[in-house]
């Protein structure tokens, strides 16, 4: 490859691990880095994973980013919003997804900042986070951490529920991957707390505590594995050939 | 068997204070014909449950919600909703925020008739936090999990945009995703039709055309004929949504006077015209994601 590899790339296949080992499930990134990990996940390591069109219909192949033929779209299955909700009840899904907000116990906010009567900044709403984090695995990406996003005590408005009750999932619950625009964790430090597994290029450990606003176990100062050719290929030539990704960082 | 009916005789049902529904989702298929003309009408005080669009956004942007029912408010492509935001931030309207799979639970206990459905889901969030009203349920078998026991959500009236009907009722929605809106006809005392077409029962096209008819007639009160009623959402596959146009209603967040000077307290058809003409909107391609 002669391009120099982007964080965004990076970011891309560290989260691709996310959907490692899960099976035939569906597989949902929302966003850009997400969607583009799920798809590099399904040409990769896992390709028994259903993906949809963004809209209805399950296809063979990932969706590319940006504008595409959509006549080409092999259609393998059906996905209205009503079978999403069936199908995420029963468990058989792994979602990654950006929240606004989230804390040591790994609850999650996209719904308001500030106080909840009359937020400062009204966000989305709880949308599906109250029955995909009890239901099923799911993994988090988050562009920029800071301790405006990684917060010190609870999150404005739970919206995803936290490790703190994780006997209330009947055994779903699990935060499974945490990729940033710093490092890489997950929450299997003690007692269910963020622990860093390894830190991108020009990342110290110190950068990784100053923007934590809480406790992260250090347990490693390793460097994340840097795409393979094959997932370099992947990325560039078939998920997002417009590099639609370097908006992310602004690369 | 005739139930079609005008804009007034939809407004003359309706009254202060109702709890009223809306289908579609986000910025897709939402009835927006019917939404502008409760905006120009006196009705107020309403309760709205819907999976919120330019629908939550316009009612709140004329003030006619009291209480929004809701998993989400976004405009798909925009993902949020500047009027309802405006609502919220100013404290101007009561919610109850709740799980998109709750707002289904409870629209199908209502559809049930059933007082409420258990479900797992809202536990360990401040979903429960906020919405004091909430009630548990014990399972009464072995296991005795705490579940939370969503109530059904009644609707006096809901409000469904769909592609094609005929005049006694019989509904057709061809776009791939019918959403919820079977389970808000079946949660509502009323129901309120738009469509596109209102065709001949001869022109429905049989056994073919019957796999889009997703709730039967006996639910459906009255038809009105709105071509182009779901803009500035989408209505597959007959048109997408109008982003241009949705950047500008956002936009108006800030001064709304001059968008609703331009857009708003006219008829269907003269809307259509300010917004550009039925011609322009059926070219809107559907969004790709």
């Amino acid at each position: 490859m002669s391009e120099s590899i982007t964080l965004s790339e990076i970011c891309i296949s560290a989260s691709s691990k996310a959907w490692e080992g899960e099976g035939e499930i569906l597989a949902t990134g929302i966003g850009l880095i997400p969607r583009i990990a799920a798809g590099l996940a399904k040409l990769t390591h896992n390709p028994d994973l259903m993906m949809t069109d963004g809209e209805t219909y399950l296809i063979s192949q990932p969706a590319p980013m940006g504008k595409r033929d959509i006549s080409h779209d092999l259609v393998e299955g059906y996905m209205s919003y009503s079978r999403v909700f069936e199908n995420l009840w029963g468990g058989k899904r792994h979602a990654m997804v950006t929240p606004t907000q989230i804390d040591s116990f790994g609850q999650t906010n996209i719904s308001a900042i500030g106080d909840y009567n009359s937020p400062k900044v009204q966000l989305l709403g709880v949308r599906g986070f109250p029955g995909n984090f009890i239901n099923h695995k799911n993994s988090i990406f988050i562009p920029n951490h800071s301790v405006k996003t990684f917060v010190s005590g609870a999150v404005d408005m739970v919206s995803g529920m936290g490790y703190q009750n994780k006997d209330l999932s009947n055994g779903k619950f699990e935060i499974k991957l945490v990729v940033t625009n710093l490092g890489v964790f997950d929450f299997n430090g003690k007692d269910d707390s963020l622990q860093l597994l390894s830190l991108h290029p020009g990342v110290s450990v110190d950068d990784v505590i100053e923007n934590t606003g809480f406790d992260v176990i250090i347990n490693s100062d390793k460097a994340t594995p840097m795409p393979t050719d094959n997932e370099l290929a992947c990325i560039r030539e078939i998920l997002d050939p417009q590099g639609i990704r370097n908006s992310i960082f602004g690369e | 068997m005739d139930k079609i009916v005008s804009y007034k005789d939809v407004i003359d049902q309706l009254s202060d204070g109702m709890t009223i529904g809306v289908g579609g989702w986000g910025a897709r298929r939402k009835p927006m014909s019917l939404i502008r003309e409760i905006c120009q009408s006196d009705i107020k005080d309403l309760t709205v449950v819907s999976y919120g669009g330019p629908d939550v956004g316009l009612l709140c942007a004329h003030k006619k919600v009291k209480k929004l029912i809701f998993g989400f408010v976004s405009l798909d492509m925009i993902p949020l909703e500047s009027h309802f935001r405006q609502a919220r931030q100013k404290n101007e309207i009561e919610v109850m925020e709740l799980d998109e799979g709750m707002v289904q639970w409870g629209l199908r206990a209502a559809a049930m008739n059933l007082p409420f459905l258990p479900t797992r889901v809202g536990l360990g969030t401040d979903v429960l936090t906020h919405n004091s009203e909430l009630e548990y349920v014990t399972s009464p078998y072995s296991d005795a999990e705490k579940l939370v026991a969503m109530p059904a959500l009644k609707l006096d009236v809901a409000l469904i945009h769909v592609n094609k009907s005929d005049e006694k009722g019989n509904t057709q929605i061809i776009g791939p995703d019918p959403f919820f809106d079977e389970l808000f006809a079946r949660a509502a005392s009323k129901t309120f039709v738009s469509s596109e077409e209102v065709v001949s029962t001869q022109d429905l096209g049989g056994k073919d055309g019957a796999i889009f008819n997703r709730f039967e007639r006996s639910l459906v009160t009255g038809i009105l004929h709105a071509p182009c009623g779901a803009h500035p959402t989408s209505c597959a596959p007959n048109y997408g949504f109008d982003i241009k146009h949705l950047k500008e209603y956002s936009e108006a967040a800030k001064s709304f006077d001059e968008y609703s000077t331009k857009y708003l307290n006219r008829t269907h058809q003269d809307y259509l015209d300010a917004v550009g003409g039925s011609d322009a909107i059926l070219k809107i391609p559907l969004p790709q994601f």
